[in-house]
């Protein structure tokens, strides 16, 4: 027993423990929350936007919980559903590749601190997954392996179709993420960082928010954003009216869902990004960490009031993540579709000079002082 | 140089080769919905070649016409361009008509012209929609169909149908209008005219989507007529050819409309084109309802026009013009005749030729967009992939009425 007990009390093991329940709540809030629920939105928002009904046959004895049930009920469906490949296909890369999509897209949220810092009953709790000093290069270098998925996709699927849709994401991924790395590049020599923690944390004061001084930055990251994860107007590689399905013509059942979910899980985190670098992360505007702190810690105890405050962290995080998602989402109900040279020519000659510009003028900026850093 | 680096064991030659790719296009495509099959060479995404292959809708209309009585035709007719297939009716009757000699009362003449733009509005919004849809904009499709389902309404309300309308007969109509129509089509109006503004502030000046339409699928004024093209594909080069005008049939005279044309002939003059028309046709309705005079709407001819019900179980003669109709057929005189009305996609034209019995000996029909597709591979050949899907809808290729 006492072993136990001083096992329990090792700092390596109650870390350990402490990351797990992260990595769990991290899982769980994309994965079983955002993907299920990022489907019904889809539907739901764009039946509020069409005039239509949406979502509302599946039911149980009845009741479509507004049209709840459908994710749900797709899963059901999905899991049934013949897993086909295709004659002539590589089998193992074919396999692979739903994979290589989903993993990147949810390792990337490792890095994007959800909810601030906080001492609780002497525990120092950092809600973040992995606090790396580089944060901004792996978020790239990690989304920029999502390309291999959808490359091998197209092509070991044996389908001119794929392999043209295959062809087409990877020449926009590859553009976009150099685009995307240098929009932000104003935001490291601003927050002279590149970890997303210190970032976040230095824009507890509003007037540091990146979308105040940046907010040029702001508009072509998420034009980016929306690029590199393929959605309208950005989704050529997948254009149904064009290429069929595109890359993931030939897939089936669960392994089409993983594309969709790796969509999804991509939108999140890229908007997770979004919220770290620009919104302020989990802070409310006027309202610093430590006044909520005293405030709540004189109602509910020192230790109580941090975890209301960590709750009230998280939630502000996801709310603002939420706002995005709405946004994106849209997007891509009023928007048609970009060809496929013009996703090219946007990038490159358009936001690729103008993100150039604009770290110019950061650095004039704060080298002439008139851009104050935190 | 060459030769250097082969001995080198480089050939850049042989390095940098590149290959087309042959690939078929439908016809289980999402973009030719099994109606049409594209035979694509494509160097990288630029088409090389294109072979356009019709006739998957190919149900021999024109010989299923020969066994028809002059009147059974009209049910096949509603199928050729079915985004609007009042017209062809229209089309049709008036064929015949011709043949025959005879002239259908004012009142059916309106009622005519009406209903003709109110299909004509049914196919621009399908086409227009079904474009923005093929881009992408699902939801401005989704508003022009919803523009089209309440004129459906308004069409169902006169003549029980929405789809296959199968309302116009020889020397006259299936029935007159219902109660309560003037006030039904001032809503229906009302609402299409918000929706068409909706439409309009979402795409026409929507940059992405002047990008996608804008130089694309252009044609020549002298390559258009060439082709044989008529409706909004020709009008969008700026030629103002309209059969309504030109060669005036039913009350069209009597109508004020104004004809779009373009300029450049490319897909976003023909998406304006055919936008302005919806707005053309809508007027045109209001004013025919505002002109029509009351009156009969069938020809006072049993001969053609086969007797009411009532008719012909109460008195001996009707009963027997029935009989002989129903059994024989209307026997209309021996001739040939062409009448061309002003279809969706252009001029849709009949050749009726009669042998005096009681079928069509030949019924031709005079499809506007098989000349517009068989022009396709100028339009497209040299263009990217993604070039040929607005091409390709606002060419506005309707199966049923290019195959027959």
């Amino acid at each position: 027993m006492e072993t136990v007990i001083a096992l329990i009390k090792n700092p390596m093991v109650i870390e350990f423990i402490v990351t797990m329940v992260k990595i769990g709540f991290i899982f769980g809030l994309t994965i079983g929350f955002f993907a299920p629920m990022l489907a019904w939105v889809e539907r739901k928002q764009s039946a509020v936007m069409q005039d239509r009904v949406g979502a509302n046959r599946a039911g149980v004895f009845g009741f479509t919980v507004i049209g709840l049930l459908h994710s749900l009920a797709d899963a059901i469906k999905l899991i049934f559903k013949e897993d086909f490949i295709p004659r002539g296909a590589e089998r193992g890369l074919h396999t692979l590749a739903p994979a290589l999509a989903v993993i990147p897209a949810l390792v990337v949220f490792a890095v994007i601190p959800f909810g601030g810092q906080y001492t609780l009953w002497g525990l120092d709790v950092n809600l973040v997954i992995a606090d790396l000093d580089v944060g901004l290069l792996y978020v790239f270098a990690i989304s920029s392996l999502a390309t291999y998925g959808v490359v091998i996709a197209g092509w070991s699927s044996n389908n001119n179709w794929s392999l043209l849709g295959g062809l087409r994401a990877s020449a926009q991924m590859f553009s976009y993420e150099v685009t995307m790395g240098l929009t932000v590049i104003g935001l490291i020599m601003y927050y002279q960082s590149l970890s997303l923690v210190d970032i976040v944390a230095k824009q507890e004061n509003f007037w540091h928010w990146g979308i105040i001084w940046h907010f040029p930055a702001f508009v072509l990251f998420l034009a980016c954003a929306v690029a590199e994860n393929k959605r309208v107007p950005f989704d050529a590689p997948e254009a149904e009216s064009e290429l069929v399905a595109g890359y993931f013509t030939e897939y089936s059942g669960m392994k089409f869902v993983m594309f969709w979910t790796a969509e999804f899980i991509e939108m999140v985190s890229i908007s997770g990004m979004c919220v770290a670098l620009f919104l302020g992360g989990h802070h409310i505007p006027f309202l610093t960490q430590k006044f909520l702190l005293t405030a709540l810690g004189d109602i509910f105890g020192p230790d109580w009031g941090g975890v209301v405050v960590m709750l009230i962290g998280v939630g502000v995080f996801i709310t603002k993540l939420v706002i995005l998602l709405v946004l994106q989402m849209t997007i891509r109900w009023t928007m048609p579709r970009f060809r496929y040279d013009q996703i090219m020519k946007l990038g490159w000659k358009m936001i690729l000079p103008l993100s150039l510009c604009w770290i110019f003028l950061v650095g004039v900026g704060i080298l002439t002082g008139v851009m104050p850093t935190p | 140089m060459k030769e250097e680096n082969r001995e080198k064991g480089y050939d850049f030659h042989e390095a940098s080769r590149t290959e087309t790719m042959t690939i078929n296009m439908g016809p289980s495509h999402p973009a030719t919905h099994g109606t049409v099959k594209f035979f694509l060479t494509l160097d990288g995404e630029t088409i090389e070649d294109i072979d356009v292959e019709i006739g998957y809708l190919h149900r021999a209309f024109e010989k299923e016409c020969e066994a028809q009585k002059w009147n059974g035709v009209f049910p096949y007719t509603d199928r050729l361009d079915y985004t609007a297939s009042v017209l062809n009716n229209v089309g049709y009757a008036m064929a015949a008509e011709k043949l025959i000699g005879i002239e259908v009362p004012e009142r059916c003449q309106y009622l005519r012209t009406m209903i003709s733009e109110m299909a004509r509005m049914s196919g621009h919004y399908t086409n227009v929609g079904a474009g923005a849809l093929e881009l992408g904009a699902l939801t401005a499709f989704i508003y022009f169909i919803e523009a089209r389902e309440l004129l459906w309404d308004l069409i169902e309300s006169v003549c029980g149908a929405r789809l296959t309308h199968n309302y116009v007969r020889i020397g006259g109509l299936t029935n007159d209008l219902p109660d309560g129509f003037r006030e039904n089509v001032k809503r229906v109006f009302a609402k299409n005219r918000k929706l068409w503004d909706d439409f309009d502030i979402m795409l026409t000046k929507n940059r992405i989507f002047l990008d996608r339409m804008r130089d694309t699928g252009g044609i020549s004024q002298k390559d258009a007529i060439a082709w044989g093209f008529t409706g909004p594909c020709l009008r969008a080069t700026g030629v103002p050819y309209d059969v309504r005008r030109a060669q005036p049939y039913l009350v069209y005279d009597r109508m004020n409309f104004d004809i779009p044309v373009g300029t450049t002939g490319d897909n976003f003059d023909r998406y304006l084109v055919r936008m302005e028309e919806i707005k053309q046709s809508m007027s045109i309705v209001e004013q025919c309802l505002a002109q029509m005079p009351e009156g009969p709407i069938n020809v006072d001819d049993a001969r053609w026009r086969m007797p009411s019900k009532d008719d012909s179980s109460t008195r001996m003669e009707p009963l027997i013009f029935h009989f002989k109709q129903v059994i024989e057929g209307p026997s209309i005189p021996v001739g040939e005749a062409y009448q061309a009305v002003e279809g969706a996609n252009g001029e849709l034209g009949y050749y009726l030729v009669s042998n005096g019995g009681g079928k069509p000996w030949k019924c031709r029909v005079r499809p506007p967009s098989f000349a517009l597709t068989s022009a396709l591979p100028l339009l497209v050949k040299g263009s990217l992939l993604a070039d040929l899907i607005p091409t390709f809808d606002m060419i506005n290729l309707i199966g049923g009425e290019c195959d027959r």
